[in-house]
């Protein structure tokens, strides 16, 4: 049975491999922080962390993340010890619905993990791939550049 | 305006069927047993925790924090102790309203219930001084309440909100509280921490979307792909035997559903489903067959006339010179964040929904219309909302589907989610809408009259029919009407010719204003030519007797640096005012070998009145985003009847990197033109359009008649 490691801990999922991941946390973790948005990575709402890079729950597969560490947004940080990204994003007021807000975020810490004081350049180039509806994208931006001073 | 009726009673909120918090719409309420409900809209509880409740939806907007901020503010109680959460529909309606309405759309939820708001506050207040001044003995005019405590001025002794509010809850509710003059505001015109911001930042399950129930199952609906389109036939045995798949079952006369137990499996199991569908009625319907429907309208000789000034046929007739020229606006999909989801859960004696309504009184009355029960059966319990924009208020398809498939479960709670190919395709789009402007100048230039004709298809006549005027939607004309055409024109006549159709239109952030609002502002570009005038300056000359119109579109080409454009950057500029608010916009672009740049959008707003200035910020950049998204890629296509876009690969929303600077100046009036509050959800949007192809005409000479731009070519 393939185990899955996910915020931590492993745990035994009985699917088949082409289940996209999104589904298992969802439906078999109840990790509901993670949202179906458009089903083929296209609107970047399903974001989670595999081994700390930004990936598309809803195409990828068990398959495709055998092995590798994921982390939701459940996972990134908590109201007690919020990630930096959290903080900021506070301190910004970034959310409008919010629907889409956990996948920014867990892009923009990919981002900050890779590229910890990124350019607008280097903004724009990881977060393209997340659409918001409500039109945060400039508050976004700014939440990015002050997570970087907080990290 | 009198005070809501007030009816009271005890409530304890740990009686709450509904566990968890969760589904109040906020995770951090906690259950406290001995709250004391002061008012409807006003609990207390003895460690000073003061619960606000909310009528209208949280859909963005900020609704959670901006309506408790106005009870707040008379309330006197310290803003770091509310917490906020949703009005019970089904009480609203027993208790004969206390909570007013519910509805949230047309920018309304401040402008709407400000004033009862603030009087619930005073009310409460009132009660809580009286029965501090009952206990000194003194009289309620020698104490005053400030950050949830109650002082009697020349004692100095003080009781905090939670010890008294058990006891000012038996007090009676007193009518007419004066209320704070403007000036006196402490909270209101701050930006306060948000009730709501924590829930959204840390995943915590909020959304429809997040609903689990025990033994819930999931659905999965299929409607029939050509619109109007009805199943006559569907081989339930052939997906029968797939994982997980319970019940196939038929929704209203154009949709089938798989109920599963996952999602997964009911949409895998209802794409499989071999379905054959009645399509004639929109067969061959496509733009181009509605294009010419429309211009028929345009051309009818018996268009209603909603506003005429001075005589525009012989102004025309006299003209030296006439312009004639048609816009064409598209259709546009509302494309919530979040799909189309509900919850449904139906047995003999009640139905309950867990629904993202912008409208959780409208969701009650379509469900027991269409189940055939009385209201008291329903309870629309509300979420917060992924996205509304208009989707999810008047048009209830999405609730009375997830009904119609609880109905044939019975006592089995399930969750509708729409994929996003359902909601591209079956939305209550914006309507498509032609306008034809014909005008009318001296030798000189000099504007002698204006004509416009608008044909397409009426939301009221597909949402709200008692709308219609004798058969007339006079909102298909908003932004030309009497009240709404700020430019004084010595010849003018608007006249609209509605042309409905079976595709299903709906309101969408702005509504009319969205087209309109560009309709004008492009065309009055067009006479600015004509007169060789600065279009801002032109615009000033026009709007001489509106010191407000001029102060709000001075107040953003100053933002914009107007007429001070870098080398290669160009400017355009356009004012509309929706919902008593106005706002002007300016755009600066570039077009470089056909290539269109947006660079900066400058924008002013004055709502009047400002309860939280970064919700105002907030919203208006969300206008802007919207407005831009779809002035440059938004279309929905109607080819043999079926919408072409299914998803964003081929419905097209600005990302990061398309994002201009925006810059927003809040210029509120503070009353100054009159008393009424201005609304700010849509004020964002109607501008944009018009300043942007404005733009794109300075810097290319060409005046783009229809939307979006992505269709024409800037090359030079």
């Amino acid at each position: 049975m393939p185990i899955l490691k996910v915020n931590g801990s492993p745990h035994d999922i009985d699917l088949p491999e082409d289940t996209p991941l999104l589904w298992v946390l969802r439906d078999e973790l109840g990790l509901l922080g993670t949202r179906y948005g458009c089903g083929a990575a296209l609107c970047g709402c399903c974001t989670v962390h595999a081994d700390g890079k930004a990936l598309r729950s809803c195409v990828a597969t068990l398959a495709d993340v055998a092995d590798e560490e994921i982390t939701t947004i459940e996972g990134l940080g908590t109201p007690q010890t919020p990630h930096p990204v959290q903080t900021a994003w506070l301190e910004i007021d970034v959310a409008q619905c919010g629907y889409c807000q956990s996948g920014q975020m867990m892009q923009a810490a990919a981002l900050l993990r890779e590229i910890p004081r990124p350019t607008n350049a280097d903004i724009d180039a990881a977060m393209s791939g997340n659409l918001c509806r409500c039109g945060t994208y400039n508050r976004v931006r700014a939440a990015i550049h002050r997570a970087a001073e907080l990290v | 305006m009198a005070a809501l009726p007030l009816k009271r009673r005890q409530f304890l909120f740990g009686v709450s069927a509904f566990a968890g918090g969760m589904l109040s719409g906020l995770p951090e309420i906690k259950a406290q047993s001995a709250t004391a409900e002061v008012t409807a809209w006003v609990a207390i509880s003895p460690d000073d925790t003061v619960t606000i409740r909310v009528a209208r939806s949280d859909m963005g907007q900020g609704i959670f924090t901006a309506l408790p901020m106005l009870v707040a503010e008379e309330l006197e109680c310290d803003w770091a102790k509310v917490r906020a959460e949703y009005a019970d529909t089904n009480e609203n309606i027993a208790r004969d309203k206390p909570w007013g309405d519910m509805v949230t759309s047309t920018s309304i939820s401040v402008r709407a219930s400000q004033e009862y708001l603030r009087q619930a506050g005073a009310q409460a207040r009132e009660m809580l001084i009286a029965e501090a001044a009952a206990r000194w003995n003194v009289a309620p005019g020698q104490c005053n309440a400030q950050n949830s405590i109650v002082t009697h001025g020349a004692t100095g002794r003080t009781f905090s909100f939670g010890q008294l509010a058990a006891a000012a809850a038996r007090r009676p509710i007193p009518e007419g509280v004066k209320l704070k003059d403007p000036s006196q505001w402490r909270l209101l015109g701050t930006s306060a921490a948000r009730l709501e911001a924590r829930p959204k930042v840390f995943g915590e399950p909020i959304f429809a979307t997040d609903v689990d129930l025990p033994g819930m199952l999931h659905a999965a609906v299929r409607t029939c792909p050509t619109i109007g389109g009805r199943v006559v036939a569907f081989d339930r045995a052939a997906i029968a035997d797939r994982p997980g798949v319970r019940h196939v079952v038929q929704v209203g006369g154009d949709a089938v559903a798989v109920v599963a137990d996952t999602w997964r499996q009911a949409k895998a199991a209802v794409e499989a489903l071999p379905v054959s569908w009645d399509e004639s009625l929109g067969a061959g319907v496509s733009n181009d067959t509605l294009r010419t429907m429309f211009r028929e309208g345009i051309a009818d000789p018996a268009a209603a006339i909603g506003h005429r000034v001075g005589a525009v046929d012989s102004s025309l007739r006299d003209a030296a010179q006439v312009i004639d020229v048609e816009y064409e606006a598209p259709f546009l999909a509302h494309a919530t964040m979040e799909p189309q989801v509900c919850a449904a859960q139906v047995t003999a004696d009640r139905i309950d929904l867990w629904a993202p309504t912008q409208n959780g009184e409208g969701t009650t009355t379509t469900i027991a219309r269409v189940m055939q029960r009385d209201a008291s059966q329903i309870y629309v319990h509300k979420l917060q909302l992924g996205g509304g924009f208009g989707r999810r208020g008047l048009a209830q398809d999405w609730a009375r589907q997830a009904v119609q498939i609880a109905a044939q479960v019975p006592g089995v709670p399930i969750r509708m989610v729409w994929s996003r190919e359902e909601d591209f395709t079956h939305d209550y789009y914006r309507p498509m809408v032609l306008a034809r402007h014909t005008a009318g100048f001296d030798a000189n230039g000099r504007l002698l009259g204006w004509k416009i004709r608008i044909s397409g298809s009426s939301i009221a006549a597909s949402l709200a029919p008692f709308w219609l005027r004798n058969g007339v939607d006079n909102a298909l004309m908003d932004g030309f009407s009497e009240e709404d055409m700020p430019y004084a024109i010595e010849n003018f006549e608007v006249g609209v010719a509605r042309r409905d159709s079976h595709i299903p239109v709906g309101f969408w952030r702005g509504v009319n204003l969205s087209q309109n609002g560009w309709f004008r502002e492009a065309f009055i570009d067009e006479i600015a030519v004509q007169r060789r005038m600065d279009p801002y300056l032109f615009r000033r000359e026009m709007l001489a007797g509106n010191p407000r119109a001029i102060a709000t579109l001075d107040a953003a080409a100053k933002l914009a640096g107007w007429g001070e454009a870098s080398e290669g950057r160009h400017q355009g500029i356009a004012i509309v005012e929706g919902d008593n608010a106005w706002c002007a916009q300016v755009a600066e672009i570039a077009v470089i070998d056909g290539r269109l740049q947006v660079h900066r959008i400058s924008c002013a707003v004055d709502p009047n009145f400002v309860v939280h200035p970064d919700i105002t910020m907030q919203q208006i950049e969300g206008g802007i985003v919207q407005g831009l998204a779809a002035a440059l890629y938004g279309q929905i296509t109607i080819e043999d009847g079926r919408v072409q876009q299914t998803n964003f690969h081929n419905y097209r929303y600005l990302r990061m990197n398309e994002m201009p600077v925006v810059d927003v100046a809040l210029v509120p009036a503070l009353g100054r033109y009159g008393d009424r509050w201005g609304g700010i959800g849509e004020t964002g949007l109607p501008p944009l359009a018009p300043a942007l192809t404005n733009a794109i005409y300075a810097a290319t000479g060409k005046r783009l008649r229809s939307l979006p731009i992505s269709n024409h070519d800037l090359r030079v």
